[in-house]
């Protein structure tokens, strides 16, 4: 096993020789119209089956609910007022003040950002809108430590040589360990549940083909299959307002971090960045994203941490424990001598 | 639009509903560009706009309306432009009056015929009188609105007799088109849109002052609409109105600007070029009409005349080649090349007019291809009762669409009002290919040509539409074989000889090659026409749609093009052809000032090339290619070598853009604001309530809601409007059937303030009824911020919200009732479109009843406003406050 914590090039730690650049994805909120072609274009490409149950969700026009074992890309949809507007700027703002130009820009390792904190904010934010409408796309992150490859014990999650996290269905025997290591709920097994076309009503509506891969984990490959011909994943590729980006995650982040300091400079200070900083919980995450208020807003853990971080410091406590049960022990059977 | 300073977004949701065409307004917006949507709800569109302007249903001209007088009172116009390029300056005769004048009517209005006779509209000639039209005399209303006139106008402006006109360029004369236009926007002012459209004097300067500030010689402003415009009794005029605007700021013919007018599907552009209309032929071409075109040339006298500018006067070289194409050899000067071969209008043949005939048991059969209008018609009741007097019928279709099934599990069915073992229709259903499994061309909205390849195979017995009229057209010819029928000739005399592949199925680049043309005669014969000016009216060229001729210029299919980013200039010429002769801007010569230099550098286009003695630039010129910027030809040359170095709108009789258009529309020669046929609001404006040449059907089963003013007004207190959501495609044909379109929007739902849901007890996610005088429905309630109340005049008014995707049948994925089944039917009278963007609707909790119960519903709604066929069908309001004139003698 590799680097548990912090910063790494998560493809060398995988011990591949030579590996490329690590890909992710960068997904700027702020372009994003909603279209949910991502969806459309993910589950056609990898075949995945049709989710839910052919009812209105009540959340906005999202209808999708979450990322699952069958939904790869979801695109929440948030409607605020102007006082959460007001609040989510003056959140950014602070994480300007702070010295950093959204969460998790990387203070120390990337040399580059810091240069993007705009040296002089524009003061005057334009007039405060009184609604908006938030559209994100969500996708799995690839973390640089990744929890559900960390504690699967099968193997059938591997890291691939551009740095992504793609489980092997085949190899897979669904004990489902991952889904509880992935500190974004990423994640799941595919059931029946989620393949069976049924309504809550109980009408049968529409035919699927066979449902493929159930009882495995399911979950974004970063379209492995595409990368490794050279081709763009299909939800990037498909996105008309490039609101998805791919591509090296160094250029990205640099990019990302560019955009957001366009942004405050605008006087758009809700804008920040999730999943760029390598200091975080999991390391950064290869797929980073431009958000307009607190993570949480999207459905997004506002500090998430790769369970298996804190393995060194447990199998040291856990170590201490024993010996200091077998010092007990010992004690003991010293003290019964004496 | 990726090149404009400033978007304006009204009467459309772009990013909705045309995603990837958004791409370029996301580009224009990083670029810097500001975006301003207008639209009665906050859509996906406005989430990324910089500014959303709710608007009430239906007020749009009032809002430009106000525009125009503001850039007029604050001389914010494009002088140089205005004063050379637009017929601001011309001189309209003195019999002319305006609304302001006549209480809201223009002059010529017939009552009895319900239109305008606008022979008072025309220019002043010289010598006195009104410039006439070719062939003497002005079109009544009357007639071209029955064969929606207007829908020619897709490739050029409408006749004039002559282009001597009287001009005067101080604009100072009272009679200019530029005073009269100032006179009749006076009183739309920022208050008139505070208490018509609901939008506050605060939004209004707002706008007022980012498109201002974006135009001139340096900057350019972008409109874009789509159906939230054209959608109306006076749809044309809400276009019309945006026109002016953009003519006065400078905005057409120049990089970023323009007005777009965004196409409702794939080919939609493609299917008015090459008409799947009842009134038009290729290329704008009228059809001819019984009693006004009885001859050949009573036709091409009335579509242009020899001595106006511009290229309509080759209108004669278009047409014959036209029926060369279509009838080859049988097609002689001795018989005038088969034009009475063509079938003649005998009055307006549109959906509407057709569905009341087959109500009234004169239609035998239909046929519907790519077409479901048991959901995406308006009234979809009356379209699904007139469907069940049909003989016969053919359902074209990728799934069995309820315009297929309403037979069976229809709405009608449901209630009672039809039993299927009493409906005598035969109902053929026969599966269509898809796009992917067959090759053609699709024109978008930008006038592009795009090629598509077959990528798979059609699956069993689906065809393409060419694969099935091909043989439809092979079968009707062999039964007819022999046959000495005089009405046989047009069918047994076409040419019906495309290539065809070893299985029989015509090559669609053989029917490509035939739009493009090609000579007949001399050394060139056979080979492929280059360019429509080449098409000659002697017979010696063929050519089925004059505007496309080029697409197979040198015999290779440039639709196909596809070099990436379309090749290094800036008017990515390289992908796709754009018609006509693959211009990628139309009217480009306005580009440059009247001296032929570019207005600006950072909006250089297309300039006059003093050594070359030619016009050059980024794109073809929209131009005669040699005429320098200062030629004063003498204008009774006729045609384009009458044009002017500063005619630019050279499609245009008098080779001028059209602030007033002394003809072609048939509801006034200036946009004027009129409510909706059902309004809950009055005219503030003017005592004619609604527009006074809009096409009515008066019947029952077609009632309208009370307007404000009369009583019942209050049984329908709210505005509906209907439109399309990302997720699902038009009426459904092509999404609802489909598992990963289907989960994306599941359910048929309306979208409500949360004002609104207070004022009926609606709970968000539970169940609506929404009941107008036509039918009710149920949907989902999502109650959002997203709509606003308005504040017209004091009172609140609000509006619904309702995507018209669901149909209720049972083949689909998801099923649920269908918005247009709310809609009446009243047409704008230029081109014969519905009004489906503003209807008058009560909204309350709970489910809908079932059965004969829904009948009762909608019945006791009806009794209880007093709505008879009456209600809202007078011509004149109030015919004491309104003028007729010239003064009728009764």
């Amino acid at each position: 096993m590799g680097q548990l914590t912090g910063p790494t090039d998560p493809a060398a730690d995988a011990r591949w020789h030579d590996p490329g650049p690590r890909k992710g994805f960068f997904t700027d909120t702020s372009i994003c119209i909603g279209c949910k072609a991502c969806e459309v274009a993910c589950k056609e490409w990898n075949r995945n089956p049709r989710d839910g149950d052919l009812e209105l969700l009540g959340s906005s026009y999202d209808n999708t609910g979450a990322l699952g074992a069958s939904t790869w890309r979801h695109v929440a949809f948030i409607e605020q007022g102007r006082d959460r507007i007001e609040e989510a700027r003056a959140s950014g703002r602070a994480l300007v003040s702070l010295g950093m130009p959204g969460l998790g820009a990387p203070a120390t390792a990337d040399p580059a950002a810091v240069s993007t904190a705009p040296a002089a904010v524009s003061t005057a934010p334009p007039d405060t809108p009184e609604f908006r409408w938030l559209m994100s796309s969500d996708v799995c992150k690839h973390c640089t430590h990744a929890g559900c490859l960390d504690v699967c014990p099968t193997g059938a999650l591997f890291r691939t040589e551009f740095g992504t996290v793609v489980v092997q269905a085949d190899v897979c025997n669904g004990c489902g360990t991952c889904v509880a290591g992935c500190p974004f709920g990423v994640i799941e097994r595919r059931t029946d549940g989620t393949a069976a076309p049924k309504t809550k009503r109980g009408e049968r509506k529409g035919e699927q083909p066979p449902v493929p891969n159930i009882g495995v984990a399911q979950k974004c490959t970063l379209c492995y299959d595409r990368m490794v011909e050279g081709q763009t994943p299909a939800c990037a590729k498909t996105c008309p307002t490039t609101s998805i980006k791919f591509g090296d995650r160094d250029e990205l982040v640099a990019q990302a971090t560019d955009r957001v300091a366009e942004l405050h400079a605008e006087g758009m200070t809700e804008a920040r960045l999730y999943g760029a900083n390598d200091l975080d919980g999991v390391g950064g995450t290869g797929s980073i994203f431009l958000l307009l208020d607190e993570p949480e807003v999207y459905g997004l853990p506002p500090d998430p941490r790769v369970p298996t971080a804190d393995l060194p410091q447990m199998f040291r406590q856990a170590g201490l424990a024993a010996v200091g049960m077998i010092a007990a022990a010992a004690l003991s059977f010293l003290k019964g001598r004496s | 639009m990726a090149n404009a300073d400033c978007i304006v977004i009204q009467g459309s949701n772009m990013a909705e509903c045309h995603p990837v065409g958004f791409q370029w307004v996301a580009e224009a917006k990083a670029r810097g560009a500001k975006i301003i949507h207008v639209d009665p709800r906050f859509t996906r569109t406005s989430a990324i706009a910089d500014k959303h302007i709710p608007i009430r249903a239906g007020s749009d001209v009032v809002l430009l309306g106000a525009l125009i007088n503001h850039v007029l009172t604050n001389d914010l116009w494009f002088k140089e432009y205005v004063v050379a390029y637009t017929n601001a300056a011309t001189l309209v005769n003195e019999d002319f009056r305006d609304t302001e004048d006549l209480g809201g009517l223009f002059s010529g209005f017939d009552p009895e015929t319900g239109q305008y006779d606008p022979a008072t509209w025309a220019y002043a000639e010289p010598g006195g009188d009104g410039v006439e039209s070719p062939g003497g005399g002005h079109e009544h209303g009357a007639s071209a609105g029955a064969r929606a006139a207007g829908d020619e106008h897709g490739s050029g402006g409408p006749p004039l007799e002559h282009a001597q006109l009287q001009r005067d360029e101080t604009l100072q004369h009272p009679r200019t088109v530029f005073q009269i236009l100032r006179r009749h926007y006076a009183r739309y002012t920022p208050e008139m849109v505070r208490d018509v459209c609901g939008i506050d004097v605060d939004d209004f300067a707002y706008l007022a002052r980012a498109i201002t500030e974006n135009s001139g010689r340096e900057r350019t402003t972008c409109f874009a609409y789509a159906v939230g415009w054209t959608q109306h009794t006076l749809g044309a005029q809400f276009i019309r109105t945006a026109a002016i605007l953009q003519l006065l700021l400078g905005n057409v013919g120049r990089p970023g600007s323009g007005i777009m007018a965004l196409r409702g599907h794939a080919s939609i552009q493609g299917s008015t070029d090459i008409p799947t209309l009842f009134n038009l032929l290729g290329g704008y071409l009228p059809m001819p009409s019984a009693g006004r075109h009885d001859t050949l040339q009573e036709y091409l006298e009335s579509i242009a005349s020899k001595k106006q500018k511009g290229f309509w006067t080759d209108a004669d070289a278009y047409t014959v080649s036209l029926l060369k194409a279509w009838w080859g050899d049988a097609a002689r000067e001795d018989n005038d090349w088969a034009y009475d071969y063509l079938p003649r209008l005998t009055g307006p043949h549109g959906t509407y007019q057709t569905v009341t005939a087959m109500l009234a048991g004169q239609v035998e059969g239909y046929f519907l291809l790519g077409q479901n209008p048991a959901v995406g018609s308006a009234n979809g009741r009356q379209q699904r009762l007139a469907m069940s007097h049909l003989k016969w019928l053919v359902v074209r279709d990728l799934n069995l669409i309820e315009s297929a099934t309403w037979w069976k599990d229809g709405p009608e069915i449901a209630s009672g009002e039809l039993r299927t073992e009493d409906i005598e229709t035969e109902v053929f259903f026969l599966p269509a290919a898809s796009h992917v499994e067959k090759a053609g061309s699709f024109t978008q909205t930008q006038r592009l040509l795009q090629w598509r390849h077959k990528a798979v195979e059609p699956p069993s017995e689906c065809q393409s539409e060419l694969q099935f009229f091909f043989a439809l057209g092979q079968r009707i010819r062999q039964r007819l074989a022999g046959s000495a029928d005089e009405r046989d000739r047009p069918l047994l005399d076409l040419t019906w000889d495309y290539r065809t592949d070893s299985r029989g199925d015509p090559d669609s680049e053989s029917v490509l090659a035939e739009i493009n043309g090609y000579h007949l005669a001399g050394p060139d014969a056979g080979q492929p026409l280059s360019s429509y000016t080449q098409m000659r009216a002697d017979g010696s060229t063929a050519g089925g749609c004059w505007i496309y001729t080029g697409v197979y210029a040198g015999g290779v299919n440039r639709a196909a093009s596809r070099v990436p980013h379309g090749g290094p200039g800036p008017s990515q010429s390289e992908w796709g052809w754009a018609w006509p002769a693959n211009r990628r801007i139309l009217y480009n010569r306005a580009s440059a000032d009247p001296d032929g230099k570019p207005w600006s550098e950072r909006k250089k286009y297309i300039w006059w090339d003093e050594e070359q003695g030619r016009w050059v630039g980024n794109d073809v010129p929209d131009f005669v290619a040699d005429r320098a910027p200062g030629s004063r030809p003498d204008p009774d040359l006729g045609g384009a070598a009458a044009l002017a170095g500063d005619d630019p709108f050279i499609m245009q009789a008098d080779g001028k853009g059209w602030l007033f258009a002394p003809k072609g529309m048939v509801d006034g020669p200036l946009p004027a604001h009129y409510e909706p046929q059902e309004s809950p609001v009055a005219n503030a404006l003017y005592p004619q309530q609604q527009s006074p040449a809009r096409v009515t059907f008066a019947r029952t089963d077609n009632l309208s809601a009370p307007s404000a003013g009369t009583p019942g007004a209050d049984v329908y207190p709210y505005v509906f409007t209907t439109y399309r959501l990302t997720e699902h495609h038009t009426a459904g044909g092509m999404s609802r059937w489909l598992p990963y379109l289907s989960e994306l929007q599941p359910e048929m739902f309306c979208e409500v303030s949360p004002e609104l849901a207070a004022e009926r007890g609606l709970e968000n996610y539970g169940w609506a009824t929404i009941i107008s005088p036509r039918a009710a429905i149920e949907a989902r309630v999502l109650v959002t911020e997203r709509m606003t109340p308005l504040v017209i005049r004091g009172r609140i008014v609000h509006q619904v919200g309702l995507p018209y995707h669901w149909g209720v049948g049972s083949d689909a994925v998801v099923s649920g009732d269908g918005a247009n089944d709310l809609l009446g039917v009243t047409l704008d009278p230029n081109v014969q479109i519905q009004e489906s963007k503003a209807g008058s609707c009560d909204i309350r909790a709970g489910r809908r009843p079932q059965g004969a119960e829904l009948l009762r519903l909608v019945g006791e709604y009806q009794a209880r406003s007093g709505a008879t066929i009456e209600t809202d069908n007078v011509r004149i309001t109030d015919p004491a406050r309104e003028i007729l004139d010239p003064r009728r003698e009764d």
